[in-house]
């Protein structure tokens, strides 16, 4: 709720009266604000784009030849049955638990929200290798089998199994998160008027409550689909190769820009072709009520015996996504200091993760506002556009838009460039859909007829904005933020490569260590990565039961 | 929606602190250490020394690990003053960096983990003086003097101990091909070392006996891995018996999991392509305004001691006459390694290209 009251703050500080009782804006209309805005943010999230077309023409003979290859479309086709499985698990996994955590008496309800969404910060490699040392043919659950039973292996994890378990793992909390925040808003009437003519409980939920969460799942879904084209992480080291991972492979080895730009833009028209099917299961829906009255908070569903299987299977989830690595990395941890490892002091890094992250999520939610507001409000081809293109780098590897921002900053921003708001802009490019996504299901929820009665009793479109719509997208706000901060606390490539110099954070922290084999000296920030994370997500959801007790 | 005073006030200051963070384009910021409870951030701006004595700084793009030659770099820091302000990435990134970068580069060395990712911005780098190449053996360094090996990295087969005997072991990594190793082989075809030894098999087997080589090898079904930290722990997990790596990652898993990790080394001894010895090195940009210290960086990478620091610490080949291996170690001088110029291994393209039509890289 930080991100939330900041933005509140900032939006009313700008938007408060001079002295005469003049809005700051007094000659410009509102609406043109707020275009100028969006455009100029679509325009930088485009920028990509642009370096990956300008990088492409260039390329050879072969990457056209390897773009027409059979092989490669195979490829594309693994790809996106991968997304797609991903994509199902996940929802499998985060409707229940976000229902469980705000419709009923599920004891320890904050807690379980906390530690749900923090797989989501630990990155894919980190996962895919704590995974392998944990169930791998040969890993630590072998051991132990062998130890009791005998076991000598176990069923093969690598490829497809594996690499579906652990971006799920790590992917389920964009759904479980955007879920949740639609759940809140909810108006129950439209239950309870369900089951007064008779439905049961589970038919209400399937007939009623599900379709209302559609834009929140379609934009969940959306970002775990794009989640999973860009990783390259988890793929590479459960060996299943997706698109992603030939890029990286023409990067790694080739250093050719251009071939792996080309095959990058095949990425963004597999973008386009998602976002055109999200924007078919939008539909003509309206999402807000419009009876009479005082929309309630529903009444808590009481699990009653129920409880049990309900908390068993919240246990088996964070079990699984977070008590296993955070186990499989104590045990190195433990190992490490045996054999004198020293435990290095991270205060610089995780003060900078937080910070780096912390700021881009108050950037990010801010830039997705104008966006979603046009098309929330002012809907026309344009508005739904600009909002759409905001999705278009996600499924890009981060190398390319590292690259891309080095092109363009190097040559249009020189003193800016490798300097914190350098890398700060790159993370909202890189993470900006997961606000907008957030964001825009919380805003479909609000009655345009509470603003309009504001606007009918003298209150200007920005203060209508900040007094009536911003408080009632809180969590929607809050959702993305948090969203954008988990993801940034993980990034990598961008960081490596536009961070100040000799910039740290937990996770390049993680990653140097690893990629030469320090597994010891990983455990600790990987350890410290997920724990920092816990503290603003643990804060965003006392704040919100504070609102809705 | 009442919010608090006090909730109003400090989120302003976050507001507030936010603007000036945004606005300053300065890079010291300092701010209360992170604590259970958030806290207004407090932003401190410095300007940025504009006017300081330039050539007392180095910008240092290094592709290889802060965890393996941060120390060292910190060594040369306390040795000469210089102040080094280091980018850690990997090779491949920073190379692609540096192209992207051209001319504007604000990199005056470029230290890397391979001879590919040098090979990749040599044209961008500048011609080194004779007293520093001279250092090297003409194998380990730039045929035009572009750039020059600081350390010394062995191609060995990694193998399980309680699994294989070394006397089963065969003296050419043609021998693989056998299908006695069927099921039991570990390779990485992504990893740039192991693409650097395919470039020497087509240098000195040429392009049709490498083929057969690669296709032999994906008859005997090896698991493939990201990298070498992955194959030795593969191997020493026996997942694998033996695999394909370079010699410096065992002393690691050594290191840190005891005498009893269960994976030793074994330097091929028929003098084949599977015994390359290849280097890390580092060059210097043409675009650099600070050549001489960059220079003074490199001579000092190059003397006993950081040569030293290379032997003992991270289990790599000293290049420099007169420094000895780690005792563990079999003597560069020892191994009846491939004389090869690295300069020959450039054709890294044809190597992909190759290991694509086998369909050993996606």
């Amino acid at each position: 709720m930080i991100v939330a009251n900041a933005t509140v703050a900032i939006a009313r500080w700008i938007t408060r009266r001079g002295r005469r009782g003049r809005s700051l804006f007094p000659a410009v209309g509102t609406a043109s604000i707020l275009w100028l805005f969006a455009l100029a943010v679509t325009a930088v999230v485009l920028l990509p784009i642009v370096y990956l077309i300008v990088r492409a023409l260039e390329a050879g003979v072969t990457a056209w030849a390897l773009l027409v290859q059979a092989r490669t479309w195979q490829i594309l086709g693994r790809t996106l049955w991968l997304a797609l499985a991903v994509t199902m698990a996940s929802a499998l996994v985060a409707i229940p638990l976000a229902w469980l955590t705000t419709r009923t008496d599920l004891p320890l309800r904050q807690a379980w929200v906390v530690l749900l969404s923090l797989p989501l910060a630990i990155p894919s490699y980190v996962g895919a290798y704590l995974v392998v040392a944990a169930l791998g043919p040969r890993g630590i659950l072998q051991e132990w089998l062998e130890k009791l039973w005998g076991i000598t292996r176990l069923p093969e994890i690598y490829g497809f199994p594996g690499t579906l378990l652990v971006l799920t793992l790590l992917s389920y909390p964009y759904i479980f998160l955007s879920v949740r925040a639609m759940l809140l808003q909810l108006d129950p009437a439209l239950e309870e008027a369900s089951r007064s003519l008779g439905r049961g409980p589970w038919a209400t939920f399937r007939r009623v409550i599900l379709p209302q969460l559609r834009p929140a799942l379609a934009s969940g879904g959306l970002l775990v689909a794009l989640y999973t084209l860009r990783d390259f992480g988890a793929v590479s080291i459960m060996r299943y190769t997706t698109f992603t991972r030939a890029i990286y492979i023409q990067y790694q080895s080739a250093f050719n820009r251009s071939d792996a730009a080309l095959l990058s833009l095949v990425l963004v028209a597999i973008t386009l072709v998602l976002l055109a099917l999200e924007l078919q299961t939008r539909g003509r829906v309206q999402y807000y009520r419009t009876g009479a009255g005082v929309a309630r908070r529903p009444p808590q569903v009481r699990l009653g015996r129920w409880r049990w299987p309900a908390l068993l299977f919240c246990s088996a989830v964070v079990g699984i996504a977070l008590i296993l690595p955070a186990g499989v990395l104590l045990y190195w941890l433990a190992r490490g200091l045996q054999a004198g490892e020293q435990l290095l002091p991270l205060w610089r890094a995780t003060r900078n993760s937080i910070l780096v992250s912390g700021i881009a999520a108050v950037v990010a939610v801010v830039a997705a506002l104008p966006g979603v507001i046009l098309s929330a409000r002012r809907p026309s081809w344009l508005s739904r556009l600009l909002e759409q293109l905001t999705y278009i780098g996600f499924a890009l590897p981060g190398i390319a838009i590292a690259l891309a921002l080095v092109f363009f900053g190097i040559q249009y921003a020189r003193p800016l460039y490798q300097t914190l708001p350098m890398l700060i802009l790159a993370y909202v490019v890189l993470f900006l859909p997961e606000a907008v996504g957030s964001v825009r299901a919380s805003l479909l929820q609000v009655q345009p007829s509470l603003e309009e009665a504001a606007r009918s009793l003298g209150r200007r479109p920005l203060q209508v904005f900040t007094s009536i719509t911003l408080p009632l997208v809180r969590p929607g706000i809050a959702a993305g933020a948090g969203l954008v901060f988990l993801t940034a606390m993980k990034e990598l490539p961008a960081t490596l490569i536009l961070g100040p110099a000799g910039f740290k954070t937990l996770a390049t922290s993680v990653w140097s260590a690893v990629s030469e084999a320090f597994f010891a000296r990983a455990a600790a920030p990987a350890l410290l990565l997920v724990l920092a994370s816990s503290l603003p997500m643990a804060f965003l959801t006392l704040r919100e039961q504070e609102r809705h007790p | 929606m009442r919010i608090q005073i006090i909730t109003r006030r400090w989120t302003l200051t976050l507001g507030l602190g936010l603007a000036l963070l945004l606005t300053a384009c300065v890079v010291p910021v300092v701010t209360t250490p992170a604590s259970s409870s958030p806290q207004p951030t407090v932003t401190e701006v410095r300007p940025t020394p504009a006017t300081a004595a330039t050539s007392q700084k180095l910008v240092l793009y290094s592709g290889r690990s802060e965890n393996l030659v941060g120390p060292i770099v910190a060594q040369f820091q306390e040795a000469t003053g210089i102040q080094v302000e280091a980018r850690w990435g990997s090779t491949a990134e920073l190379a692609a960096t540096l192209l992207e970068e051209g001319e504007r580069s604000p990199a005056d060395v470029f230290f890397a983990q391979d001879p590919g990712g040098l090979g990749a911005v040599a044209k961008m780098m500048t011609v080194l003086p004779e007293d520093i190449l001279n250092r090297v053996d003409p194998r380990f360094r730039d045929p035009q003097g572009r750039w020059v090996g600081l350390s010394g990295r062995a191609r060995v087969i990694v193998y399980n101990t309680e699994r294989v005997n070394p006397s089963e072991l065969p003296a050419d990594i043609w021998d693989f091909t056998d299908p006695k190793w069927k099921g039991r082989i570990g390779w990485a075809p992504t990893n740039a070392s192991f693409q650097t030894m395919v470039t020497a098999m087509r240098v000195v087997w040429g392009e049709e006996k490498t083929r057969q080589w690669l296709e032999g090898i994906l008859a005997n079904e090896p698991r493939t891995y990201e990298n070498n930290s992955a194959i030795v722990a593969a191997v020493g997990a026996g997942e694998v018996d033996v695999g394909f790596a370079n010699h410096y990652y065992l002393y690691r898993f050594l290191r840190e999991q005891g005498e009893g990790f269960p994976a030793r080394n074994y330097f091929l001894p028929g003098g084949g392509p599977g015994s390359l010895v290849m280097v890390a090195g580092a060059g210097v940009l043409e675009s650099s305004t600070n050549k001489e210290t960059a220079f003074k960086f490199l001579r000092f990478m190059l003397s006993p001691v950081a040569q030293q620091y290379f032997a003992t610490q991270t289990f790599e080949y000293p290049l420099v006459e007169g420094v000895s291996t780690h005792p563990d170690l079999p003597p560069l001088g020892e191994l009846h390694a491939i004389q090869i110029d690295l300069a020959d291994l450039a054709d890294l393209e044809g190597t992909i290209r190759l290991l694509r039509e086998v369909g050993a890289l996606p």
